[in-house]
């Protein structure tokens, strides 16, 4: 852990005195590989989850990689500053991990044509540049099963940063999974338009329960609403990680982000000059959603269920988007039988029909 | 009734973290002096009353933990800007950065951990009547803290030959010290005073409101802090009910997202800002009275020699 501490600190120290490391260094000595996370990594969450697969890119190769991470850098002119200097310094492959960095991580692929740029959980792309993503709806579905069958007030309450298709798609995914074991399940939406503010997440999953919901979720990235439910009793899924030890006795189970599959085999395409921008959006199949062992107090046929759901995703038998379903409005979208295509889902900016509240824009 | 109860008490936590670090922050400023670090003063306050409550497993201890860390921020600054005489916006800014990154360096065995509850105040008979018993009597014992510590500056600034002095300094440090009075000392307490309030501020959102430990936590709560000074006009009452109008929008606006009202949530988040800024405004626009209430020698360096 240490070290790890060290290694950072000193990379932060180096990239805010400005020093300029050679660049082209990279065919002789270590392949050099960077990360750009938008929260801190102790957040245990999001940005928590892609240090780990920083992590596991040092395991995998040791001495060979020399990994750089830069934490904390706001969505704006900052992490265009950071994007470029980490390409200056000579870094063959940089990993931007948050949907802002989209512009910034474009702009810089089109300066270094010779660095290699992935972006997470954007949608832009360049011959340097890919992408990578999590189906993460694919967690959502199934956590929406469970909180479906687990409420007694049949009302979730749902903490959620800022309307973007990632967010729209996951607060749609559960609901149609709740709605579907539960025809009575009614949802609140709380938007606190922040990734992380331990203090109002908190406050909001407060307001949610105060409301009557006994099962609370969020797409915001601290740990304070799951230790908010536990205090009161009522059952939280965890974001991003496994959150179970914040509330053992509340936590239904995570939807845990698990980068490290893809960005191991980057960086491997990498040193193999092998490396391609793609775009890589995968789920629960290819080991990048996990769903970490249900809470024990759930009953046993709903544990059941959920597995049974994941391994009916995981084979391709279920797709959480099935149709027939409308748009909130009324509007048909999916017709009986027919599967969501990505792009409706990667451009996603309605809620499905049933949804109560109206979708900021 | 239940509900309408909840959201009071939820107002009340949204609001207390703010009144320490305003009323901290007051008595700074009427000592004269402008330290923008209080968010650094906050989030050192959270960790090491965090640290301490872990560790020790005394609230109290906690709380004595996270008082001495915002007073040691504090005392910095005052080296910095009081001893030599650096300027105090940049050094004050200079102090939040500083105190969030070393936060989260000393921060990083803690972040993850669960601190247990902390104590409320349970009077037979008084707390479990319905309504007014969580109301007035069910808190966690920092909010009776706060508010005391409004009072307490009240008496102080308005009732005491200290209070006098100190907003002697604040007003004119050269007369002040002419007089003979020590005001390098008198504004060094003032600020470890100041440190001290913005260091319980943090401990609250560690302890009690979130109550984790997580890098970054207080989230800009700082800077709301040195608003609700300027719009409270520097007194103190004004700046406890400013901390709870505030805390009272942010939790509104929860509360009318999850009924479903039909209000863009962007527009709702902006509000508590929104009042802030229009508060501000109202009151600047009476410039005369806003400069009889604004201590004269405000951000302004002391030359003892002079």
């Amino acid at each position: 852990m240490l070290g790890s501490i060290t290694r950072r600190g000193l990379a932060g120290l180096a990239l805010a005195a400005g020093l300029a490391v050679s660049a082209g260094a990279a065919d002789a000595g270590p392949t050099k590989v960077a990360f750009v996370y938008v929260g801190p990594i102790g957040d245990h969450g999001y940005s928590y989850q892609h240090h780990m697969s920083a992590e596991a890119v040092r395991q995998a190769f040791g001495d060979k990689v020399e990994v750089t991470e830069v934490e904390n850098v706001s969505e704006g002119p900052d992490a265009e500053r950071v994007i470029t200097q980490l390409a200056q310094a000579g870094n063959d492959i940089v990993f931007t991990t948050s949907f802002g960095f989209m512009n910034p991580t474009v702009k810089a692929a089109q300066r270094f044509p010779n660095v290699k740029f992935e972006h997470a959980t954007g949608f832009k792309r360049a011959p340097n540049l890919g992408i990578y993503n999590i189906r993460f709806y694919e967690g959502r579905y199934v956590v929406g099963l469970i909180a479906g069958r687990m409420t007694k007030t049949n009302t979730i309450g749902y903490i959620a940063s800022f309307p973007i298709p990632e967010v729209v798609m996951g607060i749609n995914a559960t609901y149609l999974a709740a709605k579907k074991v539960n025809p009575d399940i009614k949802f609140k939406v709380i938007w606190v338009n922040t990734w992380f503010d331990p203090g109002k997440e908190a406050d909001a999953a407060k307001a949610l329960i105060d409301q009557g919901c006994d099962v609370v979720m969020q797409h915001t990235d601290s740990p304070a609403p799951i230790k908010v439910a536990a205090e009161r009793g009522v059952w939280v899924v965890g974001q991003a990680s496994d959150m179970a030890h914040f509330g053992p006795e509340s936590v239904l189970t995570s939807i845990v982000d698990d980068w490290s599959p893809h960005v191991v085999a980057s960086v491997k395409a990498v040193m193999d000059g092998t490396w391609q921008a793609g775009d890589v959006w995968g789920g629960l199949k290819d080991g990048l959603v996990g769903i970490p062992p249900i809470n024990l107090k759930v009953p046993e046929d709903i544990r059941k269920m959920a597995e049974q759901a994941i391994e009916d995703i995981k084979s391709g038998k279920l797709h959480p988007f099935t149709g027939p379903i409308r748009k909130q409005d009324g509007s048909d979208w999916l017709a009986e039988g027919q599967t969501a295509p990505d792009g409706d889902l990667l451009g996603m900016n309605f809620y499905v029909e049933g949804m109560e509240g109206e979708l900021p824009k | 009734m239940d509900l309408v109860v909840n959201i009071l008490i939820g107002i009340v936590i949204a609001a207390t973290p703010l009144v320490f670090a305003a009323i901290g922050e007051l008595v700074v400023e009427k000592a004269g002096v402008l330290n923008l670090g209080v968010e650094g003063m906050m989030i050192m306050g959270a960790v090491a009353g965090f640290a301490t409550r872990i560790e020790t497993g005394s609230p109290w201890l906690a709380l004595v933990a996270a008082m001495a860390a915002g007073a040691i921020m504090a005392a910095l600054f005052g080296l910095l800007t009081l001893t030599l005489l650096s300027n105090q916006v940049a050094s004050g800014l200079a102090l939040t950065l500083f105190g969030l990154g070393l936060a989260a360096l000393l921060g990083q065995a803690y972040s993850g951990m669960s601190a247990p509850a902390f104590p409320r105040l349970s009077i037979p008979g008084l707390s479990t009547l319905p309504v007014i018993g969580p109301l007035l009597f069910g808190h966690d014992l920092l909010v009776y803290l706060s508010v005391a510590l409004v009072a307490g500056v009240v008496w102080f600034l308005g009732r005491t030959r200290a209070g006098l002095i100190l907003r002697a300094v604040g007003e004119n440090h050269d007369a002040a010290h002419q007089l003979g009075y020590p005001v390098v000392l008198i504004r060094y307490l003032a600020l470890m005073f100041g440190g001290a309030a913005a260091g319980l501020g943090g401990a609250y959102l560690s302890l009690v409101q979130s109550p984790i430990w997580v890098e970054k936590m207080t989230a800009g709560r700082g800077w709301i802090a040195l608003a609700l000074v300027v719009f409270a006009a520097w007194r103190p009452w004004r700046a406890l009910a400013g901390a709870y109008l505030f805390g009272g929008i942010t939790i509104l606006q929860l509360h009318s997202q999850a009924f479903g009202l039909k209000i863009e949530a962007q527009y709702m988040n902006m509000l508590p800002y929104l009042a802030t800024i229009l508060v501000l405004v109202v009151i600047s626009s009476d410039r005369r009275r806003l400069q009889s209430n604004a201590p004269a020698s405000l951000g302004k360096p002391f030359y003892a020699a002079s």
